[in-house]
């Protein structure tokens, strides 16, 4: 089955994008596709390279980007979202891109199930 | 179309859980995850809202949420079943579509 | 379609539902799910924006923002009604827009329809349920 993720909160206020990642994972190990994981409100912050969690954390930027590159997931953070947060490319973290709200849809209609995280 | 709905809020803090109870198709199902898990539990103020349930809910919870919250052995309501993330992608499958009530 | 196209979604039909139930200002969920429903508008797909909860707070009337210097976003609701009729009328684009407000929701809060900046379907939450039922996409926030 393809799936389309979206991660509405930032990876040091919620544990939206933890639980997402971990599903993703999950549904990958049984066979589904993660077509994309659109990132959208503070989720965006999951996308800035400049973070460094302390030593004892996870760091979830960077599994983001090595689950997509392994197993071919579009990471996209929402331009305007983005902008608002001085989330750009010159900050954009290894396997993610930026591009506009429309990929959100397109998403809804290509996903055979779309599921939100966030608060 | 059978809905699966997913309830990440702690009863004790946000309405999510209640609002999803009243609107909720019968025969939809709930699965609790994150701060949901605490609306799992078998004795408190709020285990009512799963315990009275008129609409012949299916309810789920994530153990991977029970567990980072020192729950795993806390008394749960009869009536719910524990699932992990492969569980969830299931319950996901098995739907037609998800809301969460966020 | 918009340019930037990458799955194959040419003659896909879904029914969006896009749930609001946030109050405005307070946190940006509201302003920020705004520009998602607008966007949504370019695909052509059936959508309905339901209005629940602290979310019917968005759509009462007289938003004054300038003292806190937030962004005013009531008046963008204008658009989406425009965005409603636009699509109505044109029977050449097969897409219907429905707006809705739950009716337990507007009356817990002390509201009634005349209240809001937009022109609703108002629902009870049995009717609304059986609407939630039949969507393929709910996008909440």
């Amino acid at each position: 089955m393809k799936l389309g993720l979206l991660v509405n909160e930032g990876p040091f206020n919620h544990q939206a994008s933890d639980t997402a990642y971990h599903f993703a994972k999950a549904a990958i190990s049984k066979g589904h596709q993660v077509l994309r994981v659109f990132f959208y409100f503070d989720g965006v912050n999951n996308a800035n390279k400049l973070s460094e969690p302390q030593s004892d954390d996870r760091n979830i930027v960077k599994m983001w980007g090595e689950l997509a590159s392994a197993h071919n997931i579009d990471l996209v953070v929402c331009v305007a979202a983005g902008l608002r947060r001085g989330l750009k490319e010159e900050v954009l973290a290894d396997g993610f891109r930026i591009s506009g709200l429309g990929q959100m849809i397109e998403l809804g209609l290509a996903a055979d199930r779309t599921i939100v995280f966030g608060d | 179309m059978r809905i699966l709905n997913v309830v990440n809020k702690s009863p004790f803090e946000r309405n999510c859980l209640e609002s999803c109870l009243r609107l909720a198709n019968s025969g939809s199902s709930i699965l609790l995850i994150e701060d949901g898990v605490y609306a799992a539990l078998g004795n408190t103020a709020k285990s009512t809202l799963i315990k009275n349930d008129q609409k012949n809910l299916g309810f789920y919870v994530l153990i991977n949420d029970l567990d980072a919250r020192g729950l795993s052995e806390a008394p749960m309501i009869d009536s719910i079943s524990r699932v992990d993330y492969d569980g969830f992608v299931d319950l996901v499958v098995d739907h037609d579509s998800i809301h969460s009530w966020l | 379609m918009p340019e930037d196209s990458i799955f194959e979604t040419k003659g896909v039909k879904k029914n969006f539902m896009f749930v609001c139930n946030k109050a405005p200002y307070g946190t940006i969920y509201a302003l920020e799910a705004l520009e998602m429903i607008m966007i949504s508008a370019a695909f052509e797909q059936h959508a309905v924006i339901v209005f629940i909860d602290d979310g019917v707070f968005q759509i009462k009337k007289g938003h004054n923002t300038k003292s806190t210097g937030m962004k005013n976003f009531s008046p963008t609701f204008g658009v989406v009604s425009m965005e409603k009729e636009d699509a109505d009328e044109d029977d050449e684009i097969d897409m219907v827009w429905r707006i809705v407000v739950e009716k337990e929701s507007i009356e817990a809060r002390g509201l009634s329809e005349e209240d809001l900046v937009l022109e609703t379907e108002v629902l009870s939450s049995g009717e609304l349920s059986d609407l939630m039922a039949k969507q393929d996409v709910i996008l909440t926030s």
